[in-house]
């Protein structure tokens, strides 16, 4: 009985990766490279954010002074990310008219506030690489991980051209790839290969600074918890068990 | 007389301090062989007292508005909770602390009524002790919906829209009522408006009520134990103190204290590493502010709520209404509160109950679970199919209890004195406990 249990525990444990709730259906996402302790890659992509993303969809939760977190001093926000005649406290506020945005794209810019919280990372990562030519859209451009998706490819000048063809699978199976056909300044095609390191760590840098925007105070969170479960682990736990002990030893 | 006890004195004269004290703390006696499960009651008045106390400063921030930030389409409550996660000093970590205490609040209560579950603690002459208590479950439901409102993300608007639509299914008065509910045809900012209200005051003052409700009833007919042996029956003859009772205070306290320390690890493992549990405590679509033109293509409830929404789901429409649904939800909750009565045997304690009993037990650990997850995911056939199945294993549980439990005797007899659990009980507790968290995985793979 014992170790038939023992088997089944064996087994399930096996099975453990499989197991996943997230994502069903929907084209596989990239991981996203990217690590919010990395202040150079945050402050890259805060100037992506700021000077391309800003112009179309506002941040109304994020102050510019927050960008201080991020390494950056007072001067150099002023300098390089505050819009002209804008205050270090304004909040990230869009430069577009919202009646504007909607005769034009046909739908007024989600706010980016909290974007990285509600798609994920990995999301935003293969959405800013996935743009591909559709002459059917209004804008020229549709999206692999966003159908129909209203927005064009801001980027497109740095990654170039793509084209989405259908190929069969290992198994046989239809699966929808992104080819590289036009090489854009920040990526390169020779002899039908493409190189998008380039395009792609920028797209990384973005990715990271959303996701940092997404909640500020995240690294901060991390610190201050291994204080407290260092306080609770190496303090309260031995004293709450070394005084129960003490006091129940007569109980039997 | 020292200057604090004449002090004592003089209050006792006029109100009942030092007696009170004495019998609900340092003299009230409760079994001495609680284990694991009698934790959760004391964890439960600790996350209530925390959801409370950050509440009030989430209230001082927050913002009940659903009009819109000029020149955005975020609205106003939902800019304000971002405000305290940002702005606010130390305010996403009470943020975090409510958000969590919600998921963890519920995590307690359901472990506390399970302890009740196995060990019988509904039976006689407990019966209100467990109908407040099925109060506070009820109240605490209340309270979840309707803070989960607040943040007007789109879980938050669509949640409230599928919930308050339930009602409008009732034959009848039913449109009228959801209309009267909303304050509007549709969620709006008067419901905001009111379910901030009943958030944040109305629903806690009668949840602190029933609490105060719940420790009276229990302090009166003092606690059940693993053995559901009456320790009352076993009195000292010289001191008349039950035999296997110890004092409250110091013993409880300080073991509580210990149970304190070890969920306050568990609890700030989530607040500081991982507050949106996956999308379990935090659902990822309430970061996308609330648009009553878009609908989510899946509307999950948070968690808490799975297996009573997979038994509503579960249930077809029939005679051309969906109400039936709405009663087998409503019903699911409801009939927990009869477990005092529908339970027929003499046995308190799962220890010395017969097999009819464990196998049904271990079937409606099965099922609940099940249906737990099977309501945090979209519907499929085969989904739709094992829902059902889950669902009548559920109500057969409850409703053939007065049958199964009848003739139900296990082998061991109901020992008189309370004993402690054995190496071999704590073993085949570990082994339980790893096959329902492999169960729970290998349902996830197949499901």
């Amino acid at each position: 009985m014992k170790t038939q249990i023992r088997h089944l525990i064996a087994a399930c444990a096996m099975v453990l990766p499989l197991a996943s709730f997230a994502n069903e259906g929907g084209p596989a996402l990239d991981k996203a490279p990217i690590n919010i302790q990395d202040t150079e890659s945050l402050q890259r992509g805060a100037q992506i954010f700021t000077n391309y993303c800003l112009s179309c969809h506002s941040a109304v939760s994020m102050r510019y002074n927050r960008l201080m977190d991020i390494g950056l001093t007072e001067q150099q926000i002023k300098d390089n990310l505050l819009p002209d005649g804008g205050k270090i406290g304004d909040q990230m506020k869009v430069s577009m008219a919202a009646g504007d945005a909607k005769a034009w794209l046909g739908a007024p810019p989600p706010d980016l506030s909290v974007v990285a919280r509600s798609r994920g990372a990995d999301w935003l990562y293969t959405y800013l690489r996935g743009f591909y030519r559709d002459d059917t859209r209004p804008t020229g451009w549709n999206n692999l991980v966003f159908d129909k998706v209203g927005m064009p490819h801001v980027f497109w000048q740095w990654q170039g051209d793509q084209v989405l063809e259908t190929v069969k699978g290992a198994h046989g199976e239809e699966e929808h790839v992104l080819k590289l056909v036009k090489a854009g300044t920040l990526t390169k095609l020779e002899n039908g290969k493409a190189s998008t390191v380039e395009y792609d760590r920028r797209m990384a840098d973005l990715t990271n600074y959303l996701v940092f925007m997404g909640e500020p105070a995240q690294v901060k969170r991390n610190q201050i918890g291994y204080v407290v479960l260092m306080f609770l682990g190496l303090l309260l736990l031995p004293l709450a068990y070394f005084l129960k002990k003490e006091y129940w030893k007569d109980i039997h | 007389m020292s200057k604090g006890r004449s002090l004592l004195n003089w209050i006792d004269e006029r109100f009942p301090l030092s007696s009170s004290l004495k019998s609900h703390v340092t003299e009230y006696y409760a079994p001495k062989n609680f284990n694991f499960w009698y934790f959760f009651g004391s964890l439960a008045l600790l996350v209530l007292v925390m959801q409370i106390v950050t509440g009030i400063f989430l209230t001082m921030n927050y913002k009940p508005d659903a009009s819109l930030l000029p020149g955005s389409n975020v609205s106003v409550a939902f800019a304000s909770v971002e405000y305290i996660m940002r702005d606010v000093g130390g305010g996403w970590i009470i943020r975090y602390m409510h958000s969590t205490g919600a998921s963890m609040f519920f995590v307690v209560v359901y472990l506390h009524m399970f302890r009740g579950l196995i060990y019988g603690s509904y039976k006689q002459p407990r019966e209100l002790v467990w109908i407040f208590g099925m109060l506070i479950f009820l109240c605490l439901m209340a309270e979840a919906f309707l803070g989960y409102l607040l943040p007007w993300g789109q879980m938050s608007f669509w949640g409230a829209q599928v919930i308050v639509n339930l009602f409008s299914s009732i034959p009848v008065i039913g449109p009228d009522l959801s209309v009267f509910i909303r304050g509007d045809f549709v969620v709006s900012d008067a419901t905001l408006n009111r379910f901030f209200a009943l958030h944040v005051i109305a629903v806690p003052l009668v949840l602190l009520g029933l609490v105060v409700a719940h420790l009276v009833a229990l302090h009166e007919v003092g606690s059940n134990n693993p053995d559901g042996v009456e320790i009352k029956k076993n009195k000292d003859p010289v001191t008349h103190l039950p035999k296997d009772g110890i004092p409250f205070h110091p013993y409880y306290t300080v073991k509580d204290v210990l149970g304190v320390a070890v969920f306050l690890i568990v609890f700030s493992l989530i607040v500081f590493f991982l507050p949106d549990m996956g999308g379990y405590f935090l659902e990822a679509n309430n970061f996308i502010p609330a648009d009553p033109l878009k609908t989510p293509p899946h509307i999950a409830p948070v968690w808490y709520f799975t297996p009573f929404y997979a038994i509503l789901r579960a249930v077809p429409s029939f005679a051309g209404t969906q109400v039936w649904g709405v009663l087998a939800m409503g019903a699911a909750v409801v009939v927990i509160a009869f477990l005092p009565w529908l339970d027929r045997s003499p046995i308190k304690s799962v220890r010395y109950r017969g097999p009819k009993f464990k196998f049904m037990l271990v079937l409606f650990i099965i099922a609940f679970i099940g249906l737990g997850m099977l309501g945090a995911l979209p519907t499929t056939n085969v989904r739709t199919i094992v829902s059902q199945i889950l669902s009548v294993v559920y109500f057969a549980f409850f409703l053939g209890m007065p049958f199964y439990t009848k003739n139900d005797v296990g082998s061991v007899p109901v020992p008189d004195r309370v004993t402690e659990s054995t190496t071999k009980m704590k073993i085949n507790f570990a082994i339980m406990v790893a096959l329902v968290v492999a169960g729970a995985y290998l349902f996830a793979t197949i499901i």
